[in-house]
């Protein structure tokens, strides 16, 4: 199976931890994984923003970046989710009968992370040690978008040494939605305010997510009020091997 | 006043015709899209929601659900209905009650409560003046524990079961099916309808409910089953 | 007909753009605790409400496709509404436009009163319709006074307010400013509340029984919405719950309903899934307290002159746009607003309409011209927990996504210059569409960021529109090595 990494230019450029993470992962249980070193973006932001003819190069770069892996697999629920929802509709809209065929050809590979890890390799326990206390924010393109369902939750309690804590209210958004949060600062913060809060009140030392995007907002805002809460992405635990040799 | 046209009134009123010609033929273009052979029917309507399982009792559903609303049901055999009423009335006060033409007569023969008529029609400020009124029922929904009134033999115009305080109906059993599609199949649609669930309420300070604002403040259901082994709920 | 023309008098209220208007609203302590309770209190009842019934999926399936039927043979339904609603004694007028509509209404008003009245009266039940159109104020201009009678509407008019939620227009209100507003204002409109009113939810609702029953049984004519009108029977349906619904469409002479023409269905049978779908999305009850149906006229029950109108009022420039047409399949049940985290935090005034929350920002952009109101579609994180609502699968994420795209074009078309964030988005794409520029960002980025911040590789704050993000969130500063240069160090060159 020739597996196929999408990193996406967010952990690619802020995150690079978690693309390290789904490599040593993946390696970890036996694979070889690619990195084609022309892709760059799904285009979510522009998409999602209203630039749909500045999102159609990235469309064609994906579609021609991925062709012909037999599974692409990214560590966001988010972008997975763009290129499964949309890249047929921009392409449909605005691209030719070749960028159709080029992004059919591509769109049914792509995996989520967990999608890949429990529907096509078919592991729950991945063999990661993490000994701490960890909460998980299900994000909402991980809820409504990929429809992960449990899958990350199953990996997680595999966890050796985990102390996963469920989070209260844990399918409220976080108020991130891209550059809502930019747009709508002020909104944003509001409903930032009130998951910080269900955080907090875990207990939990570890925020994890499938979406670097959302914890980066998360995050930022933990950050900011000296919580002592640190954001890792879900790849990041499922890699971890702490304490271990 | 039929034609919908002009009636020289207020002179700066566009011609009907002209609206409804405008509008008509603003919907025919946006619609534009739609193949012009496409019919009605060739837009799928999937009905399987249809699969209502038609619960076992569905009597007793109809009374939990009656009850949640919280209005009052007393469910009882066809010969204690009269008794039955008589002892509604008397618990709730109900000294002056109307009751419409076609009302059965053997369901007031233990009550001493004053009965009014309504031939001819009772003024609004004569029937927003007594305490309650009696009627049956054209069907009730087992499953959302409504009651539906047509108007017709036993039920009265539309206003007698509005205006005044307390509203007690007698349902019979079979009058009850499971759920609402049933319930529409039975109905005749140029009757004036109306589906009564519960007393009249509102939610509209901080979502608190509170029963009775325009409507009955009270409901009861008289649920006469011809055999009521059941206990009442 | 362009999108931009002659949309005045529709829908929109004209208040600042949504960001600036969210922020008012942000900071009202009371409103925040109303709306927190208010929507997770509806949430879960009905979350009770939808999930008791086996098969609600193929009831939201069944509703979506009879609204889909219903807009693609719009025309058909409308002439075959008409034909059934004249057969049974109704009279049935069409409105343009909100203009249009309004003098309608007023001309009927006048006609009913007779000749010799001196002081026009209607009463009315809650219709959004009527709100979208401003009739209230076209009749008063018109020396007709309009008296709302729905509890919410009645402390809105009483509070010179403007409703903030499609099924609770007064959630932003508490008890003790209700109380006020009954105690203070009840008095100049009919009769006074009692002056030992409490803010007991009961008594005020007592206080409200009182005030309006004079009306009701006065008023000559009554003017409604409607919730649905089957083409095939000419049968219309108000739901509703305190029975002021039942009161209007009972004890008038003259009845009027104004009536959106999407509100129409195929056949009374359609009813039946509308029926299910909308008390359990709204309020979370199984049913609500009272559902009429009516059919023209019925002699001796009930208004003997009825009429109905049939407003366009932009709807048909809605039906025109194949993405944005399935907004017009909502039926106001309000299910959008109480799960929408924005909606939770900013109430419904902030959105400038009488369509609030997530519908409100798919519709209103629609109704009015997506110039006017611009700032709506961006009102959303694109959650998706609207879209999971909606008793009738109106996928609002999709719409305010396409929407988005028609605002970035309308900006684009109307100016010479790019705006400064098309110029950023521009740039952005350029960066993202080459591996190679992205490689040499990510170095400037690493090297910004450290002249930035940040202290522990956080940055503080952010220049020029970033700002808002960065004055309560830290933001990572670019690592040094960016994930594409570990792999070719450590991957490629291995």
């Amino acid at each position: 199976m020739r597996i196929g990494l999408f990193i996406t230019c967010l952990n690619d450029t802020l995150f690079p931890g978690t693309g390290r993470a789904v490599v040593t992962l993946l390696e970890r249980l036996g694979h070889t994984v690619e990195f084609p070193r022309e892709q760059s973006c799904c285009a979510q932001m522009h998409f999602n923003t209203g630039y749909r003819p500045e999102s159609l190069p990235m469309v064609a770069r994906f579609a021609r970046a991925f062709a012909g892996y037999d599974a692409i697999v990214t560590p966001s629920a988010s972008c997975a989710a763009m290129i499964r929802d949309n890249h047929p509709v921009l392409a449909e809209q605005l691209g030719d009968a070749a960028l159709r065929d080029a992004v059919a050809a591509v769109v049914p590979a792509v995996h989520e992370l967990t999608e890949f890890l429990v529907d096509v390799l078919g592991v729950t326990d991945v063999g990661a040690v993490f000994p701490h206390r960890v909460t998980y924010h299900p994000t909402c393109h991980s809820l409504r978008g990929v429809r992960l369902g449990d899958r990350p939750l199953r990996l997680l309690r595999a966890v050796r040494g985990i102390d996963l804590v469920d989070l209260p209210a844990a399918e409220a958004c976080c108020g991130f939605g891209g550059t809502f949060a930019v747009k709508n600062a002020d909104t944003s913060t509001a409903i930032l305010a009130d998951k910080m809060t269900t955080v907090l009140s875990t207990g939990a030392e570890v925020l994890c997510a499938a979406d670097n995007s959302c914890l980066m907002h998360i995050g930022g805002g933990l950050s900011r009020w000296n919580s002592g809460v640190r954001t890792l992405h879900l790849a990041e635990i499922l890699a971890a091997t702490e304490g271990t040799r | 006043m039929r034609s919908g046209g002009t009636d020289g009134g207020a002179g700066e009123d566009r011609p009907a015709t002209d609206s409804r010609s405008a509008v008509l033929a603003r919907v025919r273009t946006a619609v534009s899209d739609v193949p012009s052979d496409e019919t009605p029917d060739d837009v799928p309507v999937p009905r399987t929601y249809r699969r209502t399982v038609a619960p076992g009792d569905t009597v007793g559903l109809f009374a939990a659900r009656v009850a949640d609303y919280r209005a009052t049901v007393v469910r009882c055999a066809p010969e204690d209905v009269a008794g039955t009423v008589a002892a509604l009335l008397e618990r709730r006060g109900a000294r002056r009650v109307v009751v419409p033409e076609g009302f059965p007569p053997e369901f007031l023969t233990r009550t001493d409560a004053d009965l009014v008529g309504d031939r001819p029609p009772l003024s609004v400020r004569r029937l927003a003046s007594v305490d309650g009124t009696l009627t049956t029922a054209t069907v009730a929904v087992a499953e959302t524990g409504t009651i539906v009134l047509d108007t017709g033999p036993g039920q009265g115009r539309r206003a007698l079961s509005l205006l005044p305080d307390y509203h007690l109906c007698v349902v019979r059993a079979e009058q009850i099916v499971p759920d609402v599609p049933e319930a529409l199949a039975r109905l005749e649609p140029h009757r004036p309808l109306t589906f009564i669930s519960g007393p009249s309420a509102t939610s509209d300070i901080e979502l608190q409910r509170v029963e009775g604002v325009h409507g009955p403040r009270t409901l009861d259901v008289v649920l006469v089953v011809a055999d009521t082994s059941g206990a009442n709920p | 007909m362009t999108e931009d023309t002659d949309h005045d008098g529709r829908v929109w209220l004209g208040t600042p753009a949504f960001p600036e208007a969210a922020r008012t609203a942000l900071a009202d302590t009371r409103l925040r605790h109303n709306l927190r309770h208010a929507t997770t209190t509806i949430r879960t009842k009905r979350l009770d409400a939808t999930g008791e019934v086996p098969h609600w999926e193929e009831l939201r399936e069944a509703g979506a496709a009879i609204k889909r039927r219903t807009a693609r043979h719009l025309a058909t339904y409308l002439e075959q509404l008409e034909a059934s609603v004249t057969a049974a004694g109704g009279t049935v007028h069409w409105a343009a436009d909100a203009t249009d509509a309004n003098r309608i209404v007023a001309r009927l008003v006048r006609a009913a009163g007779g000749p010799d009245t001196e002081r026009h009266e209607v009463v009315k039940v809650k219709s959004m319709a009527t709100q979208e159109i401003g009739l209230n104020e076209a009749l008063a201009a018109a020396g007709i006074t309009a008296y709302e009678t729905d509890l919410a509407e009645l402390i809105v008019q009483l509070g010179e307010d403007r409703p903030s939620h499609i099924l609770v227009p007064a959630i932003h209100r508490n008890r003790a400013e209700i109380r006020e507003i009954f105690a203070e204002r009840m008095g100049e409109w009919g009769r006074a509340a009692p002056d030992d009113l409490t803010d007991d939810p009961k008594a005020l609702a007592e206080a409200a029984r009182l005030h309006l029953r004079e009306k009701f049984l006065t008023t000559r004519v009554a003017i409604s919405g409607a919730n649905f009108a089957a083409a095939d029977t000419g049968t219309i349906a108000v739901v509703e719950s305190e029975g002021n619904g039942r009161m209007c469409l009972t004890l008038p002479e003259t009845l009027i309903t104004v009536m959106g023409i999407e509100k129409v269905v195929p056949t009374f049978t359609d009813l039946e899934v509308f029926l299910q779908l909308l008390p359990r999305s709204s309020t979370g009850e199984r049913m609500n307290p009272y559902t009429s149906l009516w059919t023209g006229v019925t002699p001796g029950d009930g208004p003997q002159d009825f009429h109905l109108i049939l407003l366009d009022n932009g709807r048909t420039d809605v039906l025109k746009d194949t993405v944005g047409r399935q907004a017009l399949a909502c039926i106001r049940c309000s299910a959008c607003l109480n799960v929408c985290p924005v909606y939770e935090r900013t109430g419904g005034h902030a959105y400038g309409s009488v369509y609030p929350g997530p519908i409100g920002a798919v519709l209103t952009p629609q109704l009015a011209g997506v110039r006017r109101a611009a700032s709506l579609p961006f009102a959303s994180t694109l959650c998706g927990a609207c879209y999971e609502a909606c008793p009738v699968k109106i996928d609002i994420p999709e719409i305010l996504v396409h929407l988005r795209a028609k605002a970035v074009e309308a900006k684009r078309d109307g100016r010479a210059l790019p705006t400064p964030e098309a110029l950023a988005m521009k740039a952005a794409a350029t960066v993202l569409d080459s591996p190679g520029l992205l490689a040499v960002a990510q170095r400037a980025g690493a090297a910004g960021g450290r002249l930035l911040g940040g202290r522990g590789g956080r940055i503080r704050r952010l220049p020029g529109p970033l700002a808002g993000w960065s004055a309560t969130r830290d933001t990572p500063a670019p690592p040094r090595e960016s994930f594409r240069t570990w792999w070719r160090a450590h991957r490629e060159e291995r």
